[in-house]
């Protein structure tokens, strides 16, 4: 092993998260290094679908609600510091966005659940929405299907190219000083009360802080820190079809046009464990569903498929943390790492470079489960 | 998985090229009557509409999208020529309403 290699902090994980985070903390000044497993990772930052999406997130957990729209309105002023930065274009295009119904019953369950998120919004930050009937959606949306009942709509939505994203926080961070090092699973740690040593490829890194973004790799990682993170992976899968011409002015959950004129379709959630394998029958589901929203999709060539892993919580909200026993060390674990992008470069990363997460983040700790098992 | 590849053939299958006919042997792809045909570009990318004739061959590259009788975005390796096939410039991103009624 060489010399160890002092910084301000250290970030594990180069996705999304990690990488926000650190290009945060060099923002603020520190002196930061993020380390990157490598393409054995499962990678969830290069397999998501790419929405900015306020409307679905934090039903029941009004402070996950509150945190989901502080990182979209973030996230104007996020794309316009990375086009500053090292002069990316990350597509962001945020007009709001809808949540397609097919039967009556999902318009009204949709109903329900916006009305919920408003109720559960409270005053400071109202949570606007409208649902949307048939006939004036299909003057929003071309071609809409005929079995379309209608749509939930909020302003906040919108999408972005995530692997732009993803290499904009890289250069943005490498541009502001941090030094990223590819290839870097973490082998062993030392951890003491604002003193981290932490061995990865064949260096040794030491901090008085470190970021654990490491995604599902966050499970293991926690216990080394004297922190939680009890997060599970959940299979989406992903079609993609030929280029068109522009079609859509807005996203929607499951169907959205990249800036490069290609339609994603997804929305799929499978508990399939660590399996990246595709399935017919959810590519099948999806395409259906496609097709029955917008029925020229059937006649478009599909070109590209994939699957991944979200990193999911085990109650579907972010976990963020502090290490009560190893001050210094932080969590961050989520499955929204574009929607949340705005909140964790903007946000969160000034609260961790202060040395401690704000207020507002108390009940997004791990420590919520301990309570519920011991219950 | 591959096909022998078959002796020099006469020419005998008449097809057009952006309208230019072009006699090509029987089993040839259209992407051969492409680039048998001499044309500049056979599209232009969605993108940024950058010019592109037929490259792998094989199905892989899309650098060989084609209107063919009319439909769009065909990979013309992949297709065998038939008389009086129609093999015309694919020009950017097709239109996805194209037939749509009117709403």
């Amino acid at each position: 092993m060489s010399a160890p290699e002092p910084f301000q902090a250290i970030v594990v994980g180069g996705g999304l998260v990690g990488s926000a985070i650190a290009w945060g903390l060099a923002r603020e000044g520190l002196r930061c290094v993020l380390l990157d497993e490598g393409d054995i990772a499962f990678r969830a930052s290069r397999g998501n679908f790419g929405l900015v999406w306020a409307q679905s997130k934090g039903q029941g957990a009004p402070h996950y609600q509150r945190w989901t729209r502080y990182s979209a309105n973030a996230w104007p002023e996020l794309a316009r510091e990375l086009a500053d930065a090292v002069g990316a274009d990350v597509g962001l295009h945020q007009p709001g966005g809808v949540h397609l119904c097919l039967s009556d019953k999902e318009m009204a369950d949709r109903s329900d659940r916006m009305a919920q998120m408003a109720r559960e919004a409270g005053n400071s930050l109202p949570f606007h929405y409208r649902m949307i009937e048939a006939t004036e959606l299909r003057e929003m949306l071309p071609a809409l299907g005929p079995t379309v009942v209608g749509a939930s709509f909020t302003p906040y939505d919108g999408h972005v190219d995530p692997l732009r994203l993803l290499h904009a926080l890289h250069r943005a961070f490498t541009g502001a000083g941090g030094v990223y090092v590819p290839n870097a699973k973490v082998e062993r740690s030392d951890a003491a009360p604002r003193d981290f040593r932490v061995m990865a490829a064949g260096r040794v890194f030491e901090a008085p802080r470190v970021v654990l973004a490491a995604g599902l790799g966050n499970a293991a990682l926690a216990p080394e820190f004297g922190l939680s993170a009890p997060v599970r992976p959940q299979q989406g899968q992903v079609l993609v079809t030929e280029r068109v011409a522009p079609i859509f002015t807005m996203p929607t959950t499951s169907v959205r046009q990249t800036m490069q004129g290609s339609l994603l379709l997804g929305d799929s959630v499978a508990e399939v464990g660590y399996d990246i394998s595709q399935k017919p029958a959810v590519m099948a589901e999806i395409a259906k569903r496609a097709v029955l929203s917008f029925p020229f999709i059937a006649r478009l060539n599909m070109v590209r498929a994939w699957s991944a892993l979200r990193i999911m919580p085990k109650d579907g909200v972010a976990i963020y943390d502090q290490s009560e026993k190893y001050p210094g060390a932080f969590t961050a674990n989520c499955h929204s790492g574009v929607t949340l992008a705005g909140a964790h470069a903007r946000l969160l990363a000034p609260m961790i470079a202060a040395g401690q997460l704000d207020g507002m983040l108390d009940p997004f700790s791990a420590r919520r489960f301990d309570v519920r098992d011991a219950a | 998985m591959y096909a022998t590849r078959p002796e020099a053939r006469p020419a005998t299958v008449e097809v057009s090229v952006d309208g230019v006919a072009v006699m090509v042997p029987v089993g040839a792809s259209a992407a051969a009557a492409v680039l048998l045909a001499g044309a500049a570009a056979i599209r232009e990318t969605a993108v940024s509409g950058a010019p592109r004739l037929p490259y792998c061959m094989m199905g892989v590259c899309f650098d060989c999208l084609a209107e063919v009788d009319g439909a769009p975005n065909v990979q013309a390796c992949m297709v065998t020529v038939a008389a009086g096939m129609r093999i015309a410039r694919q020009a950017g991103a097709r239109d996805a309403l194209l037939g749509e009624a009117p709403r």
